[in-house]
């Protein structure tokens, strides 16, 4: 037997094996579909919905179609997500840089926050926020203002809303001013590598990103004005909020522990970094006469970002999964508007199933190609 | 701010001023916190609630010195008084912990209730705890009957002891704990599960099991090592085989000689019994798999590679949930129509296929961490591929993993609850299913308290006891 023969027979039969495996199961899918009478396709996606979603934020109602509720869902899917990982970095950060205190206290009280919170389901915790906690808040009517315009209630958060005019004008301001804030710092280090000449990058940058938006405001006719949520009785017992910007309680409770839930894996994520970079290190740069703010800007925190950013990464990835949690505390995501209500409707569980994993799919595999071409970008060049 | 420097000779002119503010600041809070009385009534309402942070703030710096030569102060000086900033967040803490200590209390323990045995009994303002007590039972065993709990109890309590035999082993049978918790354990368990906790007449064929394995365990005393393996993979299964077809004739039971035990099907199971054989057996099969995939994604056959690294990146690419609704409503379609998979079995099935990606990953990183040079030496000793993982590659890469391996496990066990999908209530499932129970509305918190207080419990000590393993083995090397 030759060595060749060898080394194809091995992968001959995995190849088999995977594809006898497929071929059972779509043969299977076949017959079943066939007796139940319905046929493979993605057709039904620009069919009549007629079902409603509580929470949107793009138009949507029974009369849109079932691509419409794929992307409420989605749409709301990635709005979890981006506050749950603001919220996230916040907290894991602050606690994990109090991690390293030298203070006893705040060092102890940061490590028991992380094996407090990390050592609980994700989804106890969802509940705990959404039955237990949430549903302690009081009724619309008795709801006391914070700050006079903010209002906590069993049925949401009620905050102003913005309403703009000419919004697209303070967008362009601002846009302008990131990209000559890019220009200028490109700019001022290319001066500083040729000629040594130092600009005050920093109160330039803050004077554009300040300046022209106020400009935008001053001559641009942009304006901008809160309207505050009322109260407003329906009947007798009944109160709700009329105006500002509502946020149902499940979103609410479904950030919270997200973020609470996070922050402890990204504390640890931070604290990992910054003791991974060698204490050698600090002492070399505040010897060669560097501040200590400089120590930290320009010698610790590139070395720690290193060690930081990939599991971080990793982090981000894992609270969006662990959004679709929100289908137990029917938050209308992803999973429970199209893998939930829509699979129901229209029973067709492969199609939505595969498309459902194949949104997290392209989300992760995306983020991940990502983050490998950061990873190989700020790795140490070693000559 | 240094209004007064205090150094080594004058530091006990301001120490007992010191002392003495700091008392009275924590003497403060401490007194409107339990007692609801406030000293300081008579000043504005904002100077008020801040003047036990001055004084605090006051005695702190009163009493930092570099060095005093009194051991206590300079610890307290050391570790939480280093600086302004510092004092202050101190203070703070210390009367956040003094501020929520009575409420946290009389909810827990002072106000709360657990005598009687309805809710009327609950009359205080804080925690119900009869409701927990009289829940109890389903939370722990779900809906299994209460007659037949005897049957997980023994089964847990019979291989909890299997469990433990690794740490009675003397040395002559330590070599054989690999084969013992890899092979023979597992499939203990899964008799013990399978034939009596879900029961029926089958149990019977339960006893044949025992039979066989005590027999040719006995038996095998015998053997010569070198057959050793061998006789183990056969025997007991010939025995088995033996006893059931030939030796005795189920018609017994049919007959009514013997009693069998009553067939509880797997819907009826849940509380934490569930979460406890749903993670016992992924946790089982997930490492296995995990480390197949692990090779087969460093493999040099660019095919095997490229199907291990597809099969890894789409579990972990996809939540859970998505999986296990995958498991409900998709993996049926892909069975022939006369085949019907037990809805535990698929739900294994999926979180262990699920957790096996992740396991793989953190293995794949042991492996890349080997120095080359390890490789080398065994093919240089004239090993093949499979000796050389097994004796040389594979048991250095898994002491590096213990970590990474711990926290995957740790993530399943938290996983578990995610069952509800499939309609399977482990213990937060019928956690959820008593809160809506019209007689006992609003014991919410409670149960959630309960049963983060249990989960807490389970997963602190599985990640102290994977860095016990780490720290034990570290020193080996």
């Amino acid at each position: 037997m030759s060595a060749k023969f060898k080394k194809i027979i091995p992968q001959l039969l995995t190849l088999t094996f995977v594809a006898l495996v497929f071929g059972f199961f779509s043969y299977n899918a076949q017959l079943n579909m066939e007796n139940r009478g319905i046929s493979f396709g993605y057709g039904f996606l620009s069919q009549e919905s007629s079902f409603d979603v509580q929470f949107s934020l793009i138009e949507y109602d029974g009369s849109h179609s079932y691509f419409r509720a794929y992307l409420v869902g989605l749409l709301n899917t990635i709005l979890v997500s981006v506050i749950g990982i603001i919220f996230a970095t916040v907290i894991g950060v602050v606690v994990g840089i109090a991690r390293l205190s030298t203070n006893l206290l705040i060092n102890r009280a940061a490590a028991y926050y992380v094996e407090f919170f990390r050592n609980i389901p994700l989804l106890l915790q969802i509940f705990f926020w959404y039955f237990a906690a949430l549903r302690a808040l009081p009724l619309p009517e008795d709801a006391e203002p914070i700050f006079g315009v903010i209002f906590l209630t069993i049925k949401g958060l009620f905050i102003p809303a913005f309403v703009w005019n000419n919004f697209d004008i303070f967008l362009y301001s601002l846009l302008a001013s990131i990209i000559a804030i890019i220009v200028i710092r490109s700019y001022s280090k290319r001066l500083r590598e040729n000629e040594g000449k130092h600009i005050p990058v920093l109160y330039i940058s803050l004077g554009l990103i300040v300046g022209l938006p106020l400009l935008s405001f001053l001559i641009g006719g942009v304006t901008l004005n809160f309207e505050i949520p009322e109260l407003v009785q329906l009947a007798k017992t009944s109160f709700r909020f009329n105006g500002g910007l509502g946020l149902p309680p499940e979103l609410i409770a479904l950030t919270l522990a997200l973020a609470l839930y996070t922050a402890t894996f990204i504390a640890e994520c931070v604290r990992a970094g910054i003791q991974g970079v060698s204490k050698g290190q600090k002492e070399a740069a505040a010897s060669i006469g560097l501040t200590p703010n400089q120590v930290l800007k320009l010698v610790i925190m590139p070395q720690a970002l290193r060690i930081i950013i990939p599991p971080t990464t990793n982090q981000y990835l894992n609270l969006t999964k662990n959004s679709s949690l929100a289908a137990a505390i029917a938050y209308p995501d992803l999973v429970l508007v199209f893998a939930g209500t829509a699979l129901m409707q229209t029973g067709r569980a492969i199609e939505i199933v595969s498309i459902t994993m194949l949104t997290y799919l392209t989300l992760s595999v995306s983020i991940s190609i990502l983050m490998n071409w950061y990873n190989k970008k700020i790795a140490i060049k070693e000559k | 701010m240094k209004f007064i420097n205090i150094t080594k000779d004058n530091f006990n002119n301001y120490l007992y001023t010191g002392v003495f503010l700091i008392f009275i600041s924590i003497f403060d809070v401490f007194l409107n916190a339990f007692f609801s009385i406030n000293f300081t009534s008579f000043l504005p309402s904002f100077l008020s609630f801040c003047l036990p942070l001055i004084i605090g703030f006051v005695g702190l710096y009163f009493i930092r010195v570099e060095y005093s030569g009194i051991k206590n102060l300079d610890l307290i000086n050391k570790n939480i008084n280093t600086n302004n900033f510092n004092a202050i967040l101190t203070l703070l803490i210390i009367f956040i912990i003094i501020k929520s200590l009575p409420p946290f209390l009389s909810w827990f323990v002072i106000d709360a209730n657990i005598t009687g045995d309805s809710k009327e009994a609950c009359t205080g303002t804080g925690a119900c705890w009869t409701y927990i007590k009289i829940w109890l039972r389903r939370f722990i065993y779900g809906m299994y009957p209460n007659a037949e709990q005897w049957r997980i109890n023994l089964s847990f309590i019979s291989l909890t002891a299997l469990g433990l035999v690794g740490f009675f082993a003397t040395e002559k049978y330590k070599k054989y704990l690999t084969l013992y918790y890899v092979v023979i354990y597992p499939f203990i368990s899964f008799l013990f599960i399978y034939f009596f906790i879900s029961g029926g007449r089958i149990f019977f064929d339960f006893s044949y099991g025992i039979i066989a394995a005590a027999i040719s365990i006995i038996l095998g005393f015998f053997i010569p090592n070198k057959f050793k393996l061998y006789y183990f993979l056969i025997i007991p299964i010939t025995f088995y085989i033996l006893l059931k077809y030939v030796f005795f004739f189920e018609e017994y039971i049919e007959l009514g000689m013997i009693e069998g035990l009553v067939w509880v099907e797997t819907g009826a199971w849940g509380g934490l019994s569930l979460t406890f054989i749903i993670s016992f057996f992924c946790l089982i099969f997930c490492f296995p798999i995990g480390m197949a995939l692990a090779l087969g994604r460093r493999s040099d056959f660019p095919l095997i590679r490229y199907i291990c690294i597809g099969f890894i990146e789409f579990w972990r690419g996809v939540p859970l949930i998505t999986v296990l609704f995958m498991s409900s409503v998709m993996f049926p379609m892909f069975l022939p129509q006369d085949v019907y998979v037990d809805k535990l079995v698929r739900c294994i099935i999926a979180i262990s296929l699920f957790e096996a990606a992740y396991v793989a990953e953190v293995i794949r990183g042991g492996l890349q961490a080997l120095p080359r040079g390890q490789y080398d030496a065994a093919k240089s000793l004239g090993m093949g591929y499979w000796k050389m993982h097994i004796f040389v590659i594979l048991p250095q890469a898994l002491k590096l993993v213990i970590p990474g391996i711990a926290n995957t496990f740790l993530a399943l066990v938290k996983d578990t609850p995610l069952i509800f999908v499939v309609g399977l209530l482990e213990i937060v499932g019928m956690l959820n299913l008593a809160k809506t129970n019209p007689e006992w509305l609003g014991f919410a918190m409670e149960g959630y308290v309960f049963a983060a207080i249990i989960f807490w419990i389970i997963c602190y000590a599985m990640s102290k006891y994977s860095y016990n393993l780490e720290i034990k083995y570290k020193t080996e090397r």
